[in-house]
């Protein structure tokens, strides 16, 4: 049996409750608040409590796609990260840098955010980086 | 953010959330606590049980207003003229802390001259807030020890958004409010890392920690840093309203998005999906199939909040570890590893990494506020930035002895009708928003079971008065439209919202809010006007 308690932080609002996730033969349990926790000491809100539940929705992706005349198919990651590469340079050597536009997350963490960011500017060389946070 | 970084050199919450419950006074305003920061809501029910003041402005009698001392309801988008109002009255009493006027501020003068021109009969004529209500609000706030300003996107979300801050900050100021424990002004932020995704340089004028892309010093230290042979750009992109523009339009061809769902949450969302569509390419990365998504060529899966290890930075600049807990279902990946591949194979050097601690190093090198974070120091030690060395405990509040750009400035700023009045063709005025049991677009939310079962559908809120002018009954399929598109929804009859004016949800992309919300923005944060738009509201059939 491997069961763990992990220490993380909620995915939702900003306010950055803190919440130890069981984990049991790799299946994900309910949030356990964080006593300890200088921010939510203890506690959640309804949000909070259930925020594992949308990660085992049956609508996770779980496969790349890319669109075909008709609809999605599933790919691989090799081909599916070649188009993108390859259609995004080619736009970036026919119009240039700022015909290109990365949207970075409120969602994600800060080392993504980093990152997307980081990809925009020293790779392909545009400022056209922005999130929906400011909506 | 922008109005802060004006006035203060600094756009984030200046004191922290747990001092919240020790402030003498509390300012509510634009913001819906206790549903949309639930924790924040209830340190604020606390101060209020501790004996504190509570002053709720909001035009919606939400869950937190029934515990105020005082519940001001202005009309929508007339914001900025009480707060020049109350500062009118505070120099008028004499209320002003005149010492950290002079010692720490400069431009007060200019300041006393604006709000002059806003005295109590204007005010309420504009804003529909009694005048003795008003002085009392002002004697509440300025005569208190320690005042703070909570506020949310009800502030920022309109045309004059970026002036709505100025003026909160100068109310701020003006009673040395600023730069101490438990005050302060303090912007709620609505989603999990939004304060970590500016602070990451998810900005198009910025890099890490607000270091401007104009500055050639800054774009040197990059260059160096992330070994590049060209330089890095030095003119500011463009934020993600003009990117839908320049996308309709055809100037931008090709858009990588990840984790967003901008149909949803951009204003006016027929023209953001043909904006979308218009593109030559669209990669999304997200862990669900979201509206944005498919309009994807490429679509990436992502991994969940339980699936990477990681930090994000909570709106009261606190910086904590989000742990992997399970593997990413199927062949989805860590989000941080498809950008890194996908960088590698367009030949990008500097996008080799162990794991994130390696990244988060990286940018603690090159961001000053962040400079003396480490995965290990955030193991044991609680941090919120600004943590500029191994040994800087972090920062409680900021400001203390001096503003981050030296003096605070006081900016003089004028009342502007909102973008759009109702008139004859579109009688009532809409103001969007989120609701307790759901986060923004509702991509995951929605798909959580107890969520859904509080909430599982999108409705409008209507005023009883005016559903019986309209003969809206409870529960009724209604039709609301505005000049950019129209939904149906069902109406929720309730005193909530005032007389004309009619509040929808935006997290529902069947019934989507944001197909009647204006485009119109802010001039200098480029944030749209979600908060008012005329709309009207009718019968399905009428009998
Ligand atoms: S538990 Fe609720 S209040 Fe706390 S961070 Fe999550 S959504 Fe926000």
């Amino acid at each position: 049996m491997d069961y763990r308690t992990v220490l993380t932080t909620c995915p939702y609002c900003g306010s950055g409750c803190g919440m130890y996730l069981p984990v049991l033969n790799g299946k994900l349990g309910e949030p356990i608040p964080a006593k300890t926790h200088p921010l939510s000491q203890g506690r959640l809100c309804i949000k909070g409590w259930s925020a594992h539940e949308h990660v085992a929705s049956h609508d996770r992706l779980t496969k790349p796609l890319v669109k075909t005349g008709s609809g999605f198919k599933e790919t691989t990651w090799d081909e599916a990260l070649d188009l993108v590469v390859t259609r995004l340079l080619e736009l970036r050597d026919r119009h240039g840098p700022d015909s290109l536009a990365f949207l970075v997350s409120a969602k994600c963490t800060n080392e993504e955010n980093y990152l997307q960011q980081k990809l925009a500017r020293a790779v392909f060389g545009t400022n056209n980086v922005d999130h929906c946070a400011r909506l | 953010m922008a109005g802060l970084a004006t006035a203060f050199g600094s756009g984030a919450m200046t004191n922290s959330i747990p001092e919240i419950e020790d402030a003498e006074c509390i300012l509510v305003t634009g913001s819906n606590t206790t549903e949309n920061h639930p924790m924040i809501g209830s340190r604020i029910l606390r101060a209020k049980e501790k004996g504190k003041k509570l002053i709720v402005v909001e035009p919606r009698r939400i869950h937190l207003a029934q515990f105020a001392d005082i519940h001001a309801r202005p009309r929508l988008g007339t914001d900025l003229a009480w707060i020049n109002g109350l500062i009118n009255i505070i120099f008028a009493e004499g209320w002003e802390d005149a010492e950290y006027i002079a010692a720490r501020t400069e431009g007060v003068e200019r300041l006393r001259e604006k709000v002059a021109e806003y005295p109590p009969e204007r005010v309420e004529a504009i804003t529909g807030i009694d005048r003795e209500m008003l002085h009392e609000m002002a004697r509440l706030y300025a005569t208190a020890d320690r005042a703070a300003i909570v506020y949310a996107m009800g502030i920022t979300q309109h045309t004059g958004g970026t002036d709505n801050v100025l003026a909160l900050a100068n109310l701020a100021m003006v009673t040395g409010n600023v730069g101490k424990r438990s005050a302060g002004v303090n912007p709620l932020r609505g989603q999990n890392n939004v304060q970590g995704a500016c602070d990451m340089g998810g900005l198009p004028n910025v890099l890490t920690g607000y270091q401007s892309v104009t500055d050639p010093a800054v774009r040197k230290k990059f260059e160096q840093a992330w070994g590049l042979r060209s330089g890095l750009p030095a003119k500011p992109g463009l934020t993600v309203v003009e990117m839908a523009n320049a996308a309709a339009e055809g100037a931008i061809k090709g858009m990588y998005v990840m984790a967003e769902n901008p149909i949803l949450s951009d204003p006016d969302a027929n023209h953001t999906r043909e904006a979308l569509e218009n593109l030559e390419f669209l990669v999304v990365q997200d862990i669900f199939l979201t509206e944005t998504a498919q309009l994807a060529d490429v679509v990436l899966p992502g991994s969940s909040f339980v699936e990477r290890d990681g930090t994000v930075t909570s709106t009261d600049r606190s910086v904590q570890r989000m742990r992997k807990v399970i593997d990413p279902p199927g062949e989805a990946r860590a989000d941080w590893e498809i950008i890194c591949e996908i960088a590698r194979r367009c030949g990008g050097q500097g996008f080799r990494y162990a794991s994130p601690g390696d990244v988060f190093a990286e940018m603690a090198r090159l961001t000053p506020i962040y400079g003396g974070m480490s995965y290990e120091r955030l193991e044991n030690e609680w941090l919120r930035w600004p943590c500029r060395s191994a040994d800087d405990p972090g920062t409680e509040f900021m400001h203390k002895d001096r503003f981050s750009r030296g003096k605070g400035v006081f900016t003089p700023v004028d009342y502007r009708e909102p973008a759009e009045e109702p008139d004859e063709a579109y009688p009532f005025m809409l103001t969007t928003g989120r609701i307790m049991f759901h986060y923004h677009t509702g991509a995951q939310t929605r798909r959580s079971p107890s969520l859904e079962r509080e909430v599982s559908e999108n409705y409008v809120e209507l005023n009883p008065q005016d559903a019986h002018g309209l003969g809206v009954h409870p529960g009724e399929l209604i039709a609301v439209a505005s000049r950019r598109g129209s939904i149906q929804v069902k109406a929720a009859l309730t005193p909530t919202v005032p007389k004309g004016v009619v509040f929808i949800p935006f997290h529902f992309a069947e019934s989507a809010a944001n197909a009647l919300t204006n485009r119109a923005l802010d001039p200098v944060s480029k944030i749209p006007e979600f908060k008012v738009c005329a709309v009207s509201v009718a019968r399905l059939v009428t009998l």
